[in-house]
């Protein structure tokens, strides 16, 4: 197969390309005509007032809202390097979902052992063997920086951790299985200041592995954590660029707004 | 700063108030102890006619026409069979249902129509699911006034109650426990086995106990079906010595349970049998109670570990 150059580079530089993105709560317009692309390996952050889409936009990205009766995409995300269409009918959701994981909102531990909590993803996808379990739950404790903290008590319940370890927790089920994307739901809004400076840390460490999509509420956190910045308003994409170029020197007059504070 | 009779107004109004909270505090200690005080002074008539029949020998010996020598032999073993049948027939059915209604049924006009009939089905009387085991289980399905068609009659009367609580169970798990779950790619199956069902166990547990505790007392169901009320045999042991060990022909057997007891030994004239009713109605009453408190404890035991 003959590889076009231009094209080999974008696949390189594009993890995923977000084309003609609309959104339906049953009638409810919540996105509207969204274009973007998911840099590969780099952390892109989407800001915006509360209600403006992006939590629900960042949702697509693992057909959460397949869950609810009544939700209903138009358009396309395109996942490289395979080049499938992630939102397409014919693509089973369970799929996406193994290929692109998520952090929320708020840690969500479920009410099982700390090392349970790790190796579900993998018991998911059919891995038994002791050793292999063992060996990518202790990878993944230790990429979110909580295998010294937990090491010496793996079977201890998970909600006896603190909120900080319990969202890193999260982070390490939702790595231990080599997401090719990871998406994170203002995973730190639920946390105290120190809690939130390691998390943020966490997300800056990961950029080498994994493609990173963050939804803050907190413009601060994306001009530390973030390489490229959306600023989404009523379910519309107003502004994609570079990170410091959105802070610094933003094109759209409605971004400078959101930016300087004077709205939102 | 106010005068002196203005504090005094005040006072007095709170005084004046104040009095009301009095009123409806003695009110409502009164209406507590209407309702308490009935069921302790029946539980100690109870205990004070029946507690010196109660014996090894009361357990252990069939009922008689000498009421000295009758006891609730076949009665307790009849109640703990039926019972067996009602747990094995309604709690995978209930546990089924509810499972299928929470997390499989689409949200339609047909779902809507059966989870109301559902709720619905909580308050149909008893006697009713009686006249349906009747001609259904007894006639229909051939099984005769047996344990089996009596176990199923009660296990009817007290799927609603499981279904409901396996609904409540699950429902009370936080919706974000169940996207963590779907969120690392399990399938609805993986979700309910791995999560939900482990999750909600207590409360369905509690569910089931507390039907078993309610049919346990049923009288009205097994009495349509025609439940004998004297047997003076057991019904054959599921146990046997020779292979394949496992028998099920008890579950054919006529029997009789203990509230059927009760009612044929108050209906007697003579003054001994009706002592003979306050002891088995002692006993009934103990293990409702007992039911109840393991519904209690297992709710308690299970659910330190899980909070939200």
């Amino acid at each position: 197969m003959q590889i076009d150059p231009e094209k080999s580079l974008e696949l390189i530089q594009y993890k995923s390309e977000v084309k003609n993105l609309s959104f339906y709560y049953g009638e409810f317009n919540a996105l509207k005509n969204i274009n973007m692309v998911l840099h590969d390996k780099k952390i892109t952050a989407l800001i915006g007032p509360s209600g403006c889409g992006k939590s629900t936009f960042l949702r697509c990205f693992n057909r959460m809202h397949d869950l609810y009766p009544g939700n209903r995409y138009e358009g396309e995300i395109i996942l490289h390097p395979d080049d499938v269409n992630i939102l397409a009918s014919n693509v089973d959701p369970i799929e996406v979902r193994m290929r692109i994981s998520m952090v929320f909102q708020k840690p969500n531990p479920f009410p099982k052992s700390i090392y349970d909590n790790v190796a579900y993803g993998l018991r998911v996808r059919g891995i038994k063997q002791r050793a292999i379990l063992e060996e990518k739950v202790e990878s993944a404790l230790r990429n979110s920086a909580l295998w010294d903290e937990v090491k010496d008590r793996l079977h201890d319940l998970a909600f006896n951790l603190s909120g900080g370890q319990q969202q890193r927790l999260c982070i390490a089920r939702a790595l231990a299985t080599d997401p090719e994307i990871l998406l994170f739901d203002e995973p730190t809004s639920a946390l105290d200041p120190i809690a939130t400076a390691s998390i943020e840390e966490l997300i800056t460490d990961l950029k080498n592995k994994v493609t990173i999509l963050i939804v803050t509420h907190n413009m601060q956190q994306a001009a530390r954590v973030s390489d490229y910045t959306a600023y989404m308003y009523l379910g519309e994409l107003i502004e994609f660029d570079v990170t410091d170029t959105i802070f610094i020197k933003p094109k759209n007059k409605q971004t400078e707004d959101y930016i300087t504070g004077r709205f939102g | 700063m106010k005068s002196v009779s203005d504090l005094e107004e005040i006072r007095r109004i709170i005084g004046l108030h104040k009095r009301w909270d009095l009123i409806f505090m003695i009110t409502g200690i009164i209406a507590l102890m209407i309702a308490v005080l009935t069921f302790m002074a029946l539980f100690a008539h109870m205990l004070v006619d029946g507690m010196p029949r109660l014996s090894w020998d009361f357990f252990t010996s069939f009922p008689s026409r000498r009421p000295e020598s009758a006891g609730i032999l076949s009665a307790w073993v009849g109640t703990t069979l039926v019972m067996l049948v009602t747990a094995v027939a309604a709690v995978p059915l209930g546990i089924g249902s509810g499972v299928y209604l929470e997390e499989y049924a689409s949200k339609n006009l047909l779902t809507e129509i059966i989870e109301i009939n559902v709720t619905n089905l909580a308050g149909v009387p008893s006697i009713i699911y009686g006249l349906l085991a009747l001609g259904l289980f007894v006639y229909q399905l051939g099984f005769g006034q047996s344990i089996l068609a009596a176990g199923l009659a009660l296990a009817l009367l007290i799927l609603p109650v499981v279904i409901v609580a396996t609904r409540e169970a699950i429902r009370s798990i936080p919706i974000t426990i169940r996207e963590g779950a779907y969120a690392l790619g399990a399938t609805k199956w993986q979700t309910v086995s791995d999560h939900l069902l482990p999750y909600s166990l207590a409360g369905i547990l509690t569910g089931i106990i507390i039907g078993l505790a309610r049919a346990i007392g049923e009288t009205a169901p097994i009495i349509t079906i025609g439940a004998l009320t004297f047997i003076a045999f057991l019904p054959p042991s599921p146990v046997k010595s020779e292979f394949p060990y496992i028998s099920f022909e008890w579950l054919t057997a006529p029997f009789t349970v203990m509230p059927i007891q009760m009612f044929n030994w108050v209906s007697r004239p003579e003054e001994a049998f009706q002592l003979n009713a306050a002891a088995a109605g002692l006993v009934l009453v103990v293990m409702t109670l007992a039911m109840n408190g393991l519904a209690i404890y297992l709710r308690y035991r299970m659910r330190k570990n899980i909070k939200w």
